[in-house]
């Protein structure tokens, strides 16, 4: 059977048109996750280690909404979340409201490891990191130029549309349907993982929606939700926070393949189907070591591999660069 | 089938030694909420409606953990959460972190219903609470002289413990009854097949500043889908992990068991001592299920069955009971 990863970088209305410059860079990132993880997992680390340590790598990227790189809230603040979980056990942790923490994942670690809760948010979140000594840097740190430049475009296309589309300056109205901002308003990185020992993990970080109302938490930290493993699956999922939040996904992936005994992928694909077009993405690894990632919007920033050699990294479906069967499934 | 109705007001380890005077306040608590429940549904109210003015009425007293009478904080403050979720439509509402808003499971039912939002939490919440106009109060107005004491004896277990080598969840329960844990609840199916589930809570005594809970995690403490609604209670982090309140939807859904059984199936799948809930269904069925020592508890369904209880044998019903003690 052997290990298996998958990783992603956010689904969303990323267009095809999406130039070079913002493809290649996140591109080159995932390869490079997909090698760290890859490596980490053949040296016979823990599937909760590569999670944590994959993610990070993800959070530290500035092209991610995720860590540094975060979208901003209305106040152009960053409120950052995150969440792992073990699937032998249970275990669990999770973070909301963070400003300072360089790595909202590990923190989510941490209250898992070295607290009686599972969840902890804002100003608790922040003390605790603070005791626990993790990496904190000024707020300033995450904010990037191409966010403030997102918050002001969602800003401006609130006034005149209440969805989320966000027309581009100089474009002819035709142009605006697909929004030129490849985050769009989603995004999140997550991580998936099954060790050689037969561990599943998962871990999902992100800095929430643009514009977001401050206080406002997604999908992500919320166990069930965006990130979910047990000992049947690990899933971590991205896209329209509040979709996956009323559909449980990651969670009914687990409870179809326990219950009505699908394989991986055909548990996805029904869990992704049944939420609306356009909002929601995931990677999945089982305790078989199948590996899947599934999405029903225009693209998901994805990479996987696995002990016997597949490995794909993709954008869109059609162009995924993989040496075998595809495993990515778009609906 | 008719319009059926489920309330709790926590599980635990609620002694059976608990004096009159700590249970008669709860009991006849719960039976005011369960007539006030049925008369609205009676008149024909919309389940969520129902469920939410259950709720404010547990927050409203001061003898349940959640609204006024919430515990408190290892700092000494009061850090109130709620959700409420609709059953046919799947839109739900969850906030959290709140300090100064009277009735928590409003603010989550206007955030459902006014924003795109699902969860908003601590100063964003409060914030919100503001510009929605809904009451709010000094955090002196939730903090009772119970839970005052109920934090000093927490700390002082804490201690105990922390020599004995004790694990936190192996601290005994103070005997005020109460235990740490708590929280309220309410489902309901109204007479057009609707179905709703709310729960609020202030969370667990001492727990670690912005510690959230089950209570707002839509699938842990509170759901609702065409199946059933669901909402539970006891101890946040194991609510959390075992996904309580969406697996009695899912084990229903595919494995096509009766809501009893599928509640029960999965209270015992959690450790001993760590859950407990109510449930109805789109069939007008009602359960009420725990696995710890007792649960404030109350039902009542349009056949005119009625029962309220804390423990498995003090159940005052006028029928079969339908509570369950695994």
């Amino acid at each position: 059977m052997g290990w298996a990863l998958a990783l992603h970088g956010g689904a969303g209305d990323i267009p095809r048109s999406l130039p070079t410059e913002r493809r290649e860079p996140r591109l080159a990132t995932l390869r490079r996750c997909l090698d760290l993880g890859a490596a980490a997992l053949r040296a016979g680390r823990p599937a909760l280690d590569v999670v944590e340590l994959v993610v990070r790598e993800l959070e530290d990227c500035p092209h991610f909404n995720a860590g540094r790189g975060s979208v901003l809230t209305a106040d152009g603040t960053v409120e950052m979340e995150a969440a792992v979980m073990e699937g032998a056990t249970l275990r669990c942790g999770a973070v909301s409201g963070l400003s300072t923490v360089v790595n909202p994942v590990s923190l989510a670690r941490l209250v898992m490891e070295k607290t009686p809760h599972i969840y902890l948010a804002f100003h608790g979140a922040e003390a605790f990191a603070r005791e626990q000594g993790v990496e904190t840097k000024d707020p300033s740190h995450f904010i990037t130029e191409d966010n403030i430049e997102r918050l002001r475009q969602a800003k401006e296309a609130n006034r005149v549309q209440i969805d989320y589309t966000q027309p581009m300056k100089g474009q002819s109205p035709q142009e605006t349907k697909a929004p030129v901002d490849d985050n769009s308003q989603t995004g999140t990185v997550g991580c998936v993982a099954i060790d050689a020992a037969g561990n599943l993990a998962t871990a999902t970080s992100t800095g929430g929606l643009v514009n977001k109302m401050p206080g406002r938490i997604g999908d992500t930290p919320l166990v069930g939700a965006g990130t979910y493993a047990n000992a049947i699956c690990a899933v971590s999922a991205t896209g329209r926070g509040e979709e996956i939040i009323r559909h449980t996904v990651a969670r009914d992936v687990a409870a179809l393949m326990e219950h009505c005994g699908l394989p991986l992928r055909d548990a996805a694909a029904r869990v992704v189907a049944g939420t609306p077009r356009g909002t929601t993405g995931l990677v999945a690894v089982s305790g078989a070591g199948e590996v899947c990632m599934a999405h029903n919007t225009t693209g998901m920033f994805r990479a996987c591999a696995t002990e016997d050699g597949y490995a794909e990294v993709g954008i869109w479906t059609d162009e995924a660069d993989g040496n075998g069967a595809s495993v990515s499934v778009r609906l | 089938m008719g319009w059926a109705l489920a309330v709790q007001g926590a599980a635990g380890a609620i002694s059976p030694s608990l004096p009159p005077e700590l249970r008669e306040p709860r009991l006849a608590t719960l039976r005011r909420c369960l007539d006030l429940g049925a008369a609205a549904l009676r008149a024909g109210r919309h389940a969520l409606d129902v469920v939410e003015l259950v709720v404010r009425e547990l927050e409203n007293c001061p003898h349940f953990n959640a609204g006024r009478g919430s515990v408190l904080t290892a700092d000494g403050t009061v850090e109130m959460e709620a959700s409420i979720m609709e059953g046919r439509t799947l839109r739900c509402g969850a906030v959290v972190g709140l300090s100064t808003v009277v009735n928590p499971i409003s603010l989550a039912r206007v955030l459902m219903e006014k924003t795109p939002v699902i969860y908003l939490a601590f100063d964003g919440a409060e914030a919100f609470a503001r510009d929605q106009g809904v009451e709010t109060k000094d955090p002196s107005y939730f903090i009772t002289q119970d839970n005052i004491e109920r934090l000093r004896q927490e700390k002082e277990a804490n201690k105990l413990q922390s020599t004995k080598g004790q694990s936190p969840q192996e601290i005994p329960s103070p005997t005020d009854g109460n235990s740490r844990i708590g929280t309220v609840g309410c489902v309901a199916v109204d007479a057009a097949g609707n179905l709703a589930s709310a729960t609020s809570t202030g969370g667990h005594a001492n727990k670690m500043a912005g510690r959230i809970g089950d209570t707002p995690i839509v699938g842990a403490g509170t759901y609702a889908n065409a199946l059933c609604a669901v909402s539970t209670t006891g101890m946040g982090e194991d609510i959390i992990r075992y996904t309580v309140a969406r697996d009695v939807a899912a084990v229903m859904e595919h494995r096509g068991l009766p809501l009893r059984d599928a509640a029960v199936r999965v209270v015992a799948g959690m450790p001993r001592d760590t859950v407990g809930l109510v449930a109805v269904s789109g069939a007008g069925e009602v359960c009420m299920v725990y696995n710890t020592i007792g649960m404030f508890r109350a039902c009542a369904t349009e056949a005119g069955h009625t029962e309220v209880g804390i423990w498995a044998d003090d159940v005052d019903a006028n029928g079969e009971s339908v509570s369950i003690r695994l």
